[in-house]
């Protein structure tokens, strides 16, 4: 599904994502983790292509087509989808006319027949409600004076709408409350197919516990340092980064 | 990012088309005798030459104003032409049968056609093309109700007691140096009356086009709403792509009787000129409507077209409890200028204005707000709320904010609110991410820039100003 090699990513000048290599088999679901700053939504950046984000070096392909040669917005009907680590407002423009057009443009792009209005508003109604929105934030702006928690069940909500094929959470679970990182992970569970696959984004161990992940990767200085399975995500909560960085040390150590 | 947006400004004009009309054309200059044979041509009475003449006298003495934001090569009045009109006008058509087809053409290219089973129900269209009035629909029909619609030269001859006593009431023949010409040398527009306690029952709808090269188009619009009546007029204005700038002059009065209501929207499109500021349409346009007791004016513009707008709809709200209103969009790119905005003069007590404004900057453009909220000794208890948002696109555009406010009554209210933002790079990336291209994206997180505006408009013009939105957003964005 999705294929990094080598990647290297700088922003502002300044050098990010070193050597990155990851691979993402279809229906998988793979975890980040790592410090702040090492450089995870920097990584979700570089990938849909967001002005201001060289790639010196390397590759990423999805489904064998190359990401690295299309337009931010040809990324996403391709099927990359990003849930931002912190949503914009929109001011004026309605949720279900933002939704709408998204979606409309991504249908074209996949030749996939047009919602009519009557369609739409039932599939959107039914996402608004299973990330336990009211129906009334259809209505509202774009995130406009939505609280923290309320932006990231509508972000779910887009990925819901939007089916993609590989979704980018870039830290979903942040800022929510018990029920609503609830609300999340099943939202995120619910479109588990087999087939769509997850890069999950995240500080805590709490949220895997309800999303289980097939892949734990720990990133740090713009690389991954380590890989593993869930049991990683128990240990790092356990023993937080430094335990990584001694054990590296101590790995080095030996070496030499 | 901005060269992006650089490139969107690119764009085509759509209505720039010439049609090829032969036509009775003056030759360019202007003196008393211009003056003395438009109105031969019109064949008017001698109380409105005379009318002209004194206009024309006081316009002489006037210095050209020059305190707007506004940069453009002072016009050369002498070189210009003040009348022209299709020899095909020469004999009125007496129905549309009789209407050259070439013109019947131009207007169903823009779009509006003008047989009237075609029409949107409920619409009524006068229609001005350079100097004369084409044609006005639905006239008849809309007399069985005693309202009265149709070219103001025809209501000078048909209706005298009622233009004698309005034309000039509101905007004064001396009001300012562009409203003095166009008392001079006006040649067409439309007149509406609608009788005590009537519900005009269509929208009314003028539509400008410009059309001849080397023309002025000056044109007068009166509308009086007797005492509780109640009119939504509409008004819509498109030129050809030309090199050379042409100058539009109008002037609009709007007479609002006591508990009577007109709301007056306008889409202007005139062309804009090339992205170097080539061409365009000048747009020099003074229109006032006074408010008697419990009367309401309400202005709505969609400005997205001319190369210089200058032009402030405003109130002179007299009447006690009178409300006046303004909603604007105004969209700048390339070269364009804009100097707009409203005047609210508040005489009477316990009067209300609101002012919503919505500038939209592109390109190397200015755009300016420039507003006069006037609490006047008797207005007690009046109160006024100024909203003004500036949007830029791009990083060598301006957007400027001059709002003034004169109070002489300490119980008037007047608040003021000011917002600049950008379109950011944080929206088009989310829009893009979503699958959104960019020029779709900018057109959206435009179109609710100007979301409290178009929701004042009537419903099908609404549509049509976020289509012009769009349109003129094209190319935008790389
Ligand atoms: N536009 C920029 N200019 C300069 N430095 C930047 C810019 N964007 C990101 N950085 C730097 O790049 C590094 C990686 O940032 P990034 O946002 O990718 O971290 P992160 O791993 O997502 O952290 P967090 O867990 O806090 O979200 C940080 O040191 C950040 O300051
Ligand atoms: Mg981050």
């Amino acid at each position: 599904m999705l294929e990094i090699k080598n990647l290297q990513a700088s922003v502002a000048d300044k050098q990010i994502i070193n050597n990155l290599d990851l691979k993402i088999n279809p229906g998988e679901v793979h975890a980040i983790m790592g410090p702040n700053g090492a450089g995870k939504s920097t990584l979700s950046y570089a990938l849909t292509g967001r002005d201001g984000y060289e790639i010196s070096q390397g590759s990423a392909t999805l489904d064998g087509e190359d990401l690295l040669e299309m337009e931010v917005e040809e990324r996403a009907t391709a099927g990359l989808f990003l849930a931002f680590q912190y949503p914009v407002e929109i001011p004026g423009v309605s949720n279900m006319e933002f939704l709408k057009a998204s979606v409309d443009a991504q249908r074209a792009a996949r030749s996939l027949e047009k919602y009519s209005s009557s369609e739409f508003l039932k599939v959107a109604k039914a996402a608004c409600k299973q990330v336990n929105l009211p129906l009334s934030f259809l209505k509202r702006g774009v995130n406009e004076g939505f609280s923290g928690g309320e932006k990231k069940r509508n972000e779910i909500m887009q990925m819901i709408l939007l089916q993609p094929k590989l979704a980018i959470l870039d830290e979903s679970d942040s800022g929510l409350d018990i029920d609503a990182l609830k609300v999340v992970a099943d939202g995120i569970n619910s479109q588990r197919d087999g087939k769509r696959s997850f890069l999950v984004i995240t500080h805590y161990q709490r949220l895997l516990d309800y999303i289980k992940p097939d892949f734990v990767h720990v990133l740090a200085d713009g690389k991954i340092v380590k890989s593993g399975g869930p049991e990683l995500a128990l240990e790092l909560e356990a023993h937080g980064y430094s335990w990584l960085e001694s054990y590296d040390r101590n790995a080095e150590d030996e070496s030499e | 990012m901005t060269e992006q947006l650089d490139e969107a400004l690119a764009r085509e004009y759509e209505a720039g088309f010439v049609s090829d009309i032969e036509s009775r054309t003056f030759e360019p200059g202007l003196d008393e005798n211009i003056v003395r044979r438009i109105s031969a041509m019109k064949d008017e009475p001698q109380w409105m030459l005379d009318w002209r003449l004194k206009a024309f006298a006081l316009w002489k003495e006037m210095p050209e104003p020059d305190w707007a934001h506004i940069q453009y090569d002072k016009m050369d009045f002498q070189s210009i032409s003040y009348y022209s009109a299709p020899k095909s006008m020469d004999e009125r058509p007496k129905s549309l049968d009789e209407v050259d087809p070439e013109l019947l053409r131009t207007y169903e290219k823009l779009g509006i056609p003008l047989i009237e089973q075609q029409q949107l129900a409920g619409i009524a269209v006068d229609v001005v093309f350079d100097s004369v009035s084409v044609v006005t629909t639905f006239r008849e029909k809309l007399l069985e109700q005693g309202v009265i619609f149709c070219p103001i030269s025809d209501a000078i001859k048909e209706h005298p007691e009622l233009v004698k006593k309005y034309l000039g009431s509101v905007v004064s023949q001396k009001d300012n140096f562009f409203a003095a010409l166009n008392c001079a040398v006006f040649t067409d527009g439309s007149f509406v009356y609608i009788p005590k306690g009537t519900r005009c029952p269509m929208e009314l709808s003028t539509y400008f086009r410009i059309n001849e090269l080397n023309t002025g188009q000056f044109e007068r619009t009166l509308i009086i709403a007797d005492e509780g009546s109640h009119v939504s007029y509409l008004e819509g204005c498109t030129a050809p792509q030309r090199d050379e700038n042409q100058l539009h002059a109008a002037v609009v009065e709007l007479v609002c009787l006591d508990d009577a209501e007109i709301k007056y929207s306008t889409v202007q499109n005139w062309y804009p000129g090339d992205e170097n500021g080539k061409g365009g349409i000048y747009n020099f346009v003074t229109k006032r409507g006074i408010c008697h007791t419990n009367a309401k004016i309400s202005w709505t513009q969609v400005e997205t077209g001319s190369a210089v707008t200058w032009k402030y709809p405003s109130c002179i709200l007299k009447g006690d409890n009178s409300i006046g209103e303004f909603y604007s969009v105004a969209l700048t790119r390339g070269a364009q200028q804009a100097d707009t905005g409203t005047k609210m003069i508040h005489l009477g007590k316990g009067t209300r204005s609101t002012i919503i404004s919505k500038g939209i900057s592109a390109g190397k453009s200015n755009n300016t707000y420039r507003g006069l909220v006037h609490m006047g000794k008797g207005a007690k208890g009046a109160r006024n709320f100024t909203q003004c948002d500036s949007l830029l696109i791009g990083d060598q555009c301006g957007a400027h904010t001059f709002p003034y406010v004169e109070s002489r009554n300490p119980t008037a209210i007047v608040e003021h609110e000011a917002t600049t933002s950008k379109v950011s790079d944080d929206q088009m990336f989310l829009c893009r991410q979503r699958g959104l291209d960019p020029e779709k994206a900018v057109s959206m997180i435009v179109n609710g820039f100007c979301k409290e505006v178009f929701k004042e408009l009537p419903m099908e013009f609404a549509v049509e100003a976020g289509k012009l939105l769009e349109i003129s957003l094209e190319g935008s964005v790389g």
